[in-house]
C-alpha cells in the first residue's frame, strides 16, 4: 500500500501499523474487546465517529480516550481494559 | 485570549465545506472546525486507504490553502458564551469569538437497542463505514449490514472495497416501499445515478427488504444473528454486524445556544428561514442539523448559509435546488419509515444505556427522563445520553432533554483554565 | 382524625419529598402515623439531587455539630443498601499553611467531645494517603468514619419504606395550607397536621420564614478510580460555607464509588437561574487544581447546579410554626441537609409526638426567627 508504518504498543505488545489509521483500527488488528463495561461486559468500538464512547482506552497514560478519534502516533502507548 | 473570526463554522462535512467556500469567496475571515482529524464529515470521511472522493479532495485542498481560512481539526465545542465558543483540541483549550456562527454539525446514526447490540462485533452501519475508513481490518471478514436507508448500500460498498465478505444487506422497509422509492428516483437524476453506481458495486450482494435483525448472540463477541424477514427467521453466522436505522441531527450546540427547534417524529432539528438563519441572531444552521436531507442538500444549505452570513446575495437557482433536495429527503423518509416493531426489539434485559449498563427493565417504572436518570444512572455516562437518550425518544419513552456545558466530555483544564490568572494570591 | 366527605385524612401531611421530607415520612410511618407525602417532581429531585452526598460533622457551631453527630449515628443503619451507595471513604481536611494546621488540635478536641474520632496528619502521612495532592501542603486532619452516599437513592429508599408502611404519595403540587390541612393543585383536600419540607420553596407556603437560595455548581468526571481516596476539603472550607460573601469557592473533592470524581464547591447568593456559569466553574476548578493538579487532564462529563436552602441564621427550622396551629416545618439545612436529614426528622417527629428529643431542639425552633414576632 506504500503507506508509512508507525510503531505503537498495545497492552505492552509492539505493533507496526500504517500511519494515519485510528487507534481503534490499530487495536482491532490485535484484539477485541477494547474495554469492560460498568457491569463487566466486553465492549468494542460501536459508532465509529466519537459519539458513543464505547471505544475508550488509555492512551499515553490518560484514561477514557476515544480510540476512534485519535490517529496512531509513533511510540504511542495504548492500554485496553478488556 | 479568544481569537476573533468573521465566521466560525462548526462541522466540516458537506454543509461546513460549502459554507466555508462561500464565506471565503466573499472575503470573510473564517475558522472551520471539526471533531475529526480530517475534513469531509461522515459522508465524505477520508479513507486511510483510498483518500477522499476526488471532488472533495480538491475542495479541502483549496480551503486548507486559503489565507483567510483557519482549519481546526480534532476540535470540539465545549461551551458557548455570548458570541464566543470555548473549544478544545487534542492539546489545549481555545476561545473564539465570531461575527456569525454557522452550525453544520451534521447527524449521527439512530442506534436502536436489540438483544445482543452491545456485543463486540456489532456496530452502527455508518459506524462500520467510518471504522473501515479509519483502517479497521475487514479483509475476509463475514459482515452483515442491516437497518434502514441508502446508508446501508454505502456502508456495504465501503466494506466490500476493504475486502469484507458482505453476506447480505437487510433493509427493514418493505419491498413495496423500496420499489416505490426507486420509481420516484427519475425526478432526481443525480440520485438515480448514485443508486445505480452503488447497485453495480454491490452486484452479487443479497439485498433483502422487510428484514429486521432481531437478535445477536455470541460469547464475548458476535457469532450469530437472527434476521426476521418475510420468510421467517433466518440465522446467519457472521463476525461483524452493522446496524443503523437512519440518522438524527446533532442539535446539542444549537440547543445550548437557544435556537428554536422543530421536531421530525421524536427528534429535534433546528428551525431556519430561507437564508438558513436560526432564531438566534448571527447564528445559522445548514445541512442535516436542519432535518436529515442528505449530502447534496447539506452542500446547498451550507453555501446558502455561507452567503447569508457574509451578507451576500443568494442566487434563486440555489434556493430552487435546495427545495428540490429537501423534497427528495422527504420522499426518502416517507418510503423508509421505520416499522414500529423495531421499537419492541429490546427485551427487559437488553441494556439501553450502554455507558452505565442500564437495562430496559430498570426504566419500566419511570415516565420522565430525569427521575429515571436519578434512579438508574441512565444517560449519566460518557456519551451524555447521545445514544440512549436518542433511542428512548425514538422508542417513545422520554423526550430528549436539554443541553448544558460541557457539550462533550471535556478536560477539566479546558473548563478550569482562566484566560489569565485571576487573582494574585499565592498558591496557599 | 375525623373523616369528612371528599377529604382524605392523615395524621401528618408532608409537603416535599427531598431527603428531609422522605426522612420524616420514613420515621413518622415507623412510629405508626398515617402519613401522606406531596411531591410533584422527581423524588429527591431538588437540592437532594444536586448535593454531593458527603456525610460530615462540621465542628464550628455546637448546635450544628450536635445535630450532625446525632444524624451520623442514624446513618449507620443504611451502610449496606445498594441504592444508597454508602462508601466510608473518610474525610481528609487539608491544611494549606501553618495557620490552618495550627487549628487542627482544637478541631480534633471538639469532634472528640461528641465522640467523633479524628487524627492529625503530618505532611508525609498526608501524601501517603493521597499521593495526588499538590506538594507543599502542611498536613491535614483525617476523620476516618465519615462517608459519602447517593442522596436521591436515599430519598427513594426512605420513601419506599414509608410507602410499604402505608404512606401515600401524592404526585401533585400543594397550592395552599388550609385551616385543616393542605390543598392540592387538582383541588384535592388533605386533612391533618402539615409538615413543610420544601427547602428553597418554603416561602411559597410559609412566607414568613426567611429563606434564601444559595446556588452551587458541581462537576463530575468520567471514571478514574484510585486517583483520590478520601473526600478532600481545604480547612478554609468553613470560611466559604459559613461566610456571607456574595460568592465564594472552596476546594471540596469527592471519590464516588463509581470511580468518578465529584468536584465542588461554589456558593452564590442572588443568582436564582439554574444555568451553569462558566466563570464560576473556572473559579471552582482553579481552586481545585491548586490542590489536585493531576485532575487537569481528566474528562468532565457533566456540570450541574443546585440551590441550598439557607435559613435566617444558617441553622435549619425544625419544629412547630408559631401562630399556625398544626403546621410544622423541617427546612433550611443549607449544605448539610444530607448529613442532618435523619436527625432532623427525629427531632421534628418526636416533638410532634410530644416525646422528649434526643438532642436539645431549641436551637432549631422556628420561633427563634426574629421577624416572626
Amino acid at each position: 500500500m506504500g503507506m508509512n508504518q508507525v510503531r505503537i504498543a498495545i497492552d505492552g505488545q509492539a505493533l507496526d501499523v500504517p500511519a494515519g489509521i485510528s487507534v481503534a483500527a490499530a487495536i482491532a488488528q490485535l484484539r477485541l474487546p477494547f474495554r469492560r463495561s460498568v457491569g463487566g461486559q466486553p465492549r468494542t468500538a460501536f459508532c465509529g465517529m466519537g459519539v458513543c464512547f464505547e471505544c475508550r482506552v488509555r492512551i499515553d497514560g490518560i484514561a477514557q480516550q476515544r480510540a476512534c478519534m485519535v490517529p496512531v502516533r509513533e511510540g504511542m502507548q495504548v492500554l485496553t481494559d478488556g | 485570549m479568544a481569537e476573533h473570526y468573521d465566521i466560525v463554522i462548526v462541522g466540516a462535512g458537506p454543509a461546513g465545506l460549502a459554507a466555508a467556500e462561500a464565506a471565503l469567496g466573499q472575503g470573510a475571515r473564517v475558522a472551520w472546525l471539526d471533531a475529526q482529524v480530517t475534513a469531509g464529515g461522515q459522508v465524505w470521511r477520508k479513507d486511510v486507504r483510498y483518500g477522499w472522493p476526488r471532488r472533495v479532495e480538491s475542495i479541502v485542498a483549496k480551503l486548507l490553502d486559503h489565507p483567510n481560512a483557519t482549519w481546526m481539526p480534532q476540535t470540539q465545542v465545549i461551551a458557548a458564551e455570548q458570541n464566543a465558543l470555548l473549544l478544545q483540541d487534542e492539546r489545549q483549550a481555545l476561545g473564539v469569538t465570531y461575527g456569525a456562527l454557522i452550525l453544520a454539525a451534521g447527524a449521527r446514526e439512530l442506534l436502536l437497542p436489540f438483544p445482543g447490540w452491545t456485543l463486540p462485533g456489532v456496530t452502527g452501519a455508518g459506524g462500520l463505514q467510518a471504522l473501515a475508513k479509519q483502517g479497521w481490518p475487514l479483509s475476509g471478514r463475514r459482515v452483515v449490514i442491516a437497518g434502514s436507508g441508502p446508508l446501508l448500500l454505502a456502508a456495504a460498498a465501503t466494506a466490500k472495497r476493504h475486502g469484507a465478505q458482505v453476506l447480505g444487506i437487510y433493509e427493514q422497509a418493505s419491498q413495496a416501499a423500496v420499489h416505490g422509492f426507486a420509481r420516484t428516483l427519475w425526478r432526481w437524476p443525480g440520485k438515480a445515478l448514485q443508486a445505480a453506481a452503488l447497485r453495480c458495486e454491490l452486484a452479487g450482494t443479497p439485498y433483502r427488504c422487510g428484514s429486521i435483525v432481531a437478535r445477536a448472540t455470541g460469547n464475548d463477541a458476535l457469532q450469530l444473528i437472527e434476521v426476521d424477514g418475510p420468510n421467517g427467521v433466518q440465522r446467519i453466522e457472521c463476525e461483524l454486524l452493522a446496524v443503523g436505522y437512519g440518522l438524527v441531527p446533532n442539535v446539542e450546540l444549537a440547543q445550548m445556544l437557544g435556537c428554536a427547534m422543530k421536531r421530525e417524529a421524536a427528534h429535534p432539528y433546528v428551525a431556519v428561514d430561507d437564508s438558513q438563519r436560526t432564531s438566534i441572531a448571527n447564528v445559522y444552521a445548514a445541512g442535516e442539523l436542519c432535518g436529515i436531507g442528505g449530502r447534496d442538500c447539506a452542500w446547498l444549505e451550507g453555501r446558502i448559509a455561507g452567503l447569508a452570513a457574509t451578507g451576500s446575495a443568494i442566487e434563486a437557482s440555489l434556493l430552487r435546488q435546495q427545495r428540490l433536495a429537501r423534497r427528495f429527503a422527504a420522499n426518502l423518509r416517507e418510503h423508509f419509515k421505520l416499522n414500529p416493531c423495531i421499537h419492541d426489539l429490546a427485551d427487559p434485559d437488553t441494556l439501553i444505556c450502554r455507558c452505565e449498563d442500564v437495562p430496559l427493565r430498570a426504566l419500566e417504572n419511570f415516565d420522565d427522563a430525569r427521575s429515571a436518570k436519578l434512579a438508574t444512572r441512565c444517560g449519566m455516562g460518557a456519551c451524555q445520553g447521545r445514544v440512549c437518550g436518542t433511542a428512548l425518544a425514538e422508542l417513545g419513552r422520554f423526550p430528549r432533554s436539554g443541553q448544558r456545558p460541557p457539550l462533550f466530555p471535556a478536560r477539566l483544564s479546558t473548563l478550569g483554565d482562566l484566560p489569565s490568572p485571576s487573582d494574585t494570591e499565592g498558591l496557599f | 382524625m375525623g373523616y369528612r366527605f371528599g377529604v382524605k385524612s392523615y395524621d401528618l401531611i408532608i409537603v416535599g419529598a427531598g431527603i428531609i421530607g422522605t426522612a420524616c415520612a420514613d420515621y413518622a410511618s415507623r412510629e405508626g402515623l398515617r402519613v401522606a407525602i406531596v411531591e410533584p417532581g422527581p423524588i429527591g429531585g431538588g437540592a437532594t439531587a444536586a448535593a454531593m452526598g458527603h456525610l460530615v460533622a462540621m465542628d464550628d457551631d455546637p448546635a450544628e455539630l450536635a445535630l450532625a453527630n446525632y444524624s451520623l449515628q442514624l446513618w449507620e443503619d443504611f451502610t449496606g443498601i445498594e441504592q444508597i451507595e454508602y462508601s466510608r471513604c473518610g474525610t481528609l481536611w487539608v491544611a494549606g499553611n501553618a495557620t490552618e494546621f495550627a487549628q487542627i488540635p482544637e478541631k480534633i478536641a471538639r469532634l472528640a467531645a461528641v465522640g467523633v474520632p479524628a487524627e492529625r496528619l503530618e505532611s508525609e502521612q498526608l501524601y501517603r494517603l493521597e499521593p495526588a495532592l499538590q506538594r507543599g501542603l502542611t498536613g491535614g486532619m483525617r476523620v476516618p468514619r465519615e462517608a459519602v452516599v447517593y442522596p436521591p437513592g436515599m430519598a427513594r429508599h426512605l420513601l419506599n419504606r414509608a410507602c410499604v408502611r402505608g404512606t401515600t404519595l401524592y404526585p401533585l403540587r400543594a397550592t395552599a395550607i388550609t385551616a385543616h390541612g393542605v390543598q392540592l393543585e387538582d383541588r384535592t383536600s388533605l386533612a391533618g397536621s402539615v409538615l413543610v419540607a420544601t427547602g428553597c420553596a418554603l416561602p411559597q407556603l410559609l412566607p414568613r420564614l426567611p429563606m434564601r437560595s444559595r446556588k452551587g455548581h458541581l462537576v463530575i468526571t468520567d471514571r478514574y478510580p484510585g486517583v483520590i481516596h478520601h473526600q478532600l476539603l481545604e480547612l478554609g472550607y468553613a470560611d466559604s460555607a459559613h461566610g456571607d460573601a456574595d460568592s465564594s469557592v472552596a476546594f471540596n473533592v469527592q471519590p464516588r464509588p463509581t470511580g468518578q470524581i465529584l468536584i465542588g464547591s461554589s456558593r452564590e447568593y442572588g443568582n436564582d437561574t439554574p444555568e451553569v456559569s462558566m466563570p464560576m466553574v473556572r473559579r471552582m476548578l482553579e481552586r481545585t487544581f491548586r490542590y489536585l493538579p493531576a485532575l487537569r487532564q481528566l474528562n468532565a462529563l457533566r456540570i450541574w447546579t443546585g440551590f441550598r436552602p439557607v435559613s435566617a441564621d444558617g441553622l435549619p427550622y425544625l419544629g412547630r410554626v408559631p401562630q399556625r396551629p398544626n403546621v410544622w416545618v423541617a427546612a433550611g439545612h443549607e449544605g448539610l441537609g444530607i448529613t442532618t436529614s435523619l436527625g432532623s426528622a427525629r427531632l421534628v417527629i418526636d416533638q410532634w409526638l410530644d416525646r422528649p428529643t434526643a438532642i436539645d431542639a431549641r436551637p432549631y425552633d422556628p420561633a427563634r426567627v426574629a421577624t416572626w414576632a
